[in-house]
């Protein structure tokens, strides 16, 4: 569980009540000693700087490619995403998966909402809430989408990860949870 | 194809935008330059403003919502969340900051309250809003009045943060104290807070705020920040502190740092080396109780 800043207690939450003891990282050797890793909503301008300033940024892209499962939720998929555009600079990111991301793509925090998703390969639909939430502009090769809302995609997997761009910790569903455990298809 | 009846403006949705700042500083700006230090320095949102608290307590006079101008100008230079303070209980600022799109709104004791009995309803709104307790009780009906967020007050302007860590004190031991008593104590308890029956109950049995809790009013370095982290808030708002420094692109940095590795002494003192001079600073103490902002609201 990345610890910098964001919702990480929800996120801990869902995982303590999957019955995994989620360890919080916040430094290289924190790091080191986990095998699958939750990038939590928060800004991603802010967990981008500190990712950078602090020397997580890339062990955590090795990480990555050498195949170890991440869940990024909206700040995390901003992270994640090897391109983002919108009206401002795009944050310091990781670039991990071949997608476009545009960031508070609905609008300022007005025009935040929640639904529900239906997610392939989690039975039940996921409650989320689409805080300043980005769309998916553009999906590479070799990037499955595995849930759309209004014909945009909202959840994406390439290989061990998976990113989404609401907030299903929020609402406590542990659906992408299950996944990034591997305990679902 | 997932279902699209999509709901704005509910409580999961004001409250979540304070969860996703976790964690992080909020920082008051009055320029669009500001506002790009500020993220440049890593904060997770910024206040916009007229005047930062220091300088309404040297000026004077009646603090009032800052110019939509001025506020529309921050919002255009950050893609952080931005939020704007209005008077206490001036629900016709709060309608005209959200028609601009604020992300959340500071009903703040910064300003020169406007109703002195009322408190704005905030249910009534789609933006969320944030506002300062001095105790648990206050926090519990500023939450019954739809707050999705609460800050602890401590004493805007002054760099000392004394009050922070009384208020914050105040916030967390009242809610340790809730969780200790039987059902049958809640009501008289509710009773004495001043505070909704529902919202005590609910505190007694989760053991913290039903919304985050940041900290605010006087918060000046590194190790302030750090301090009220450890005392318990989710998150801290730093107002003169920062643009009434010597060095305030480097001291907000620090600031963001420290908040971030809150528990860890030797980056805390890392980051704090060679900042230059602090803000000033005032004795609370000896501020006679007129200029005391905490006291507005109740």
């Amino acid at each position: 569980m990345l610890g910098l800043q964001g919702d990480v207690r929800e996120h801990v939450a869902v995982l303590d009540a999957l019955g995994v003891a989620p360890v919080v990282v916040r430094t290289p050797e924190e790091l080191a000693g986990v095998d699958a890793l939750v990038l939590p909503g928060g800004e991603s301008t802010t967990i981008g700087k500190l990712l950078r300033r602090f020397g997580l940024r890339d062990p955590l892209i090795e990480r990555a490619r050498a195949g170890m499962p991440m869940l990024g939720t909206c700040a995390g998929l901003i992270l994640m995403a090897s391109d983002v555009v919108g009206d401002h600079d795009a944050p310091d990111r990781l670039g991990l998966m071949d997608v476009t991301v545009r960031r508070n793509a609905y609008g300022r925090q007005i025009a935040s909402f929640e639904a529900d998703v239906d997610v392939a390969g989690v039975p039940e639909p996921v409650h989320g809430a689409f805080i300043r939430a980005p769309v998916v502009e553009r999906v590479g090769e070799g990037v499955e989408v595995l849930a759309t809302l209004d014909d945009r995609p909202v959840v994406v997997r390439r290989d061990n990860l998976v990113g989404a761009t609401f907030h299903p910790e929020v609402a406590g569903h542990p659906g992408l949870h299950e996944m990034l455990l591997g305990r679902s298809s | 194809m997932s279902d699209t009846t999509a709901a704005t403006g509910t409580e999961r949705v004001k409250r979540g935008l304070a969860d996703m700042l976790k964690g992080g500083v909020i920082m008051d700006v009055t320029t669009a330059e500001q506002a790009r230090i500020a993220e440049e320095a890593g904060a997770v949102a910024v206040m916009a403003l007229e005047r930062v608290p220091a300088d309404i307590r040297a000026e004077g006079g009646v603090a009032r919502m800052a110019d939509p101008e001025k506020v529309a100008e921050i919002m255009d230079a950050v893609s952080i969340p931005v939020m704007a303070k209005c008077r206490i209980g001036h629900f016709v600022e709060a309608q005209v900051l959200q028609s601009l799109g604020v992300d959340y709104i500071d009903e703040s004791e910064v300003l020169t309250p406007a109703d002195e009995v009322n408190h704005v309803d905030k249910w009534a709104f789609t933006v969320p809003f944030v506002c300062g307790a001095t105790n648990l009780g206050e926090a519990l009906r500023r939450i019954g009045e739809g707050a999705a967020m609460i800050r602890s007050k401590g004493e805007a302007g002054t760099g000392n943060v004394v009050e922070a860590v009384r208020h914050m004190r105040a916030i967390t031991s009242g809610i340790r104290r809730l969780t200790t008593l039987g059902p049958e104590e809640l009501m008289g308890e509710a009773k004495s807070l001043g505070a909704p029956y529902e919202l005590v109950r609910e505190v007694a049995h989760t053991g913290r705020l039903p919304v985050v809790l940041f900290t605010a009013g006087g918060i000046a370095t590194p190790a302030d920040a750090a301090m009220m982290m450890q005392l318990g808030a989710d998150g801290v708002f730093v107002g003169s502190g920062i643009f009434k420094s010597g060095d305030p692109a480097a001291r907000a940095r620090a600031i963001v740092e420290a908040t971030t590795y809150f528990n860890d002494p030797d980056i805390i003192a890392k980051v704090s080396r060679g900042l230059g001079e602090a803000m000033v600073g005032i004795n609370v103490s000896e501020m006679p109780g007129a200029q005391r902002l905490a006291e507005r609201g109740w």
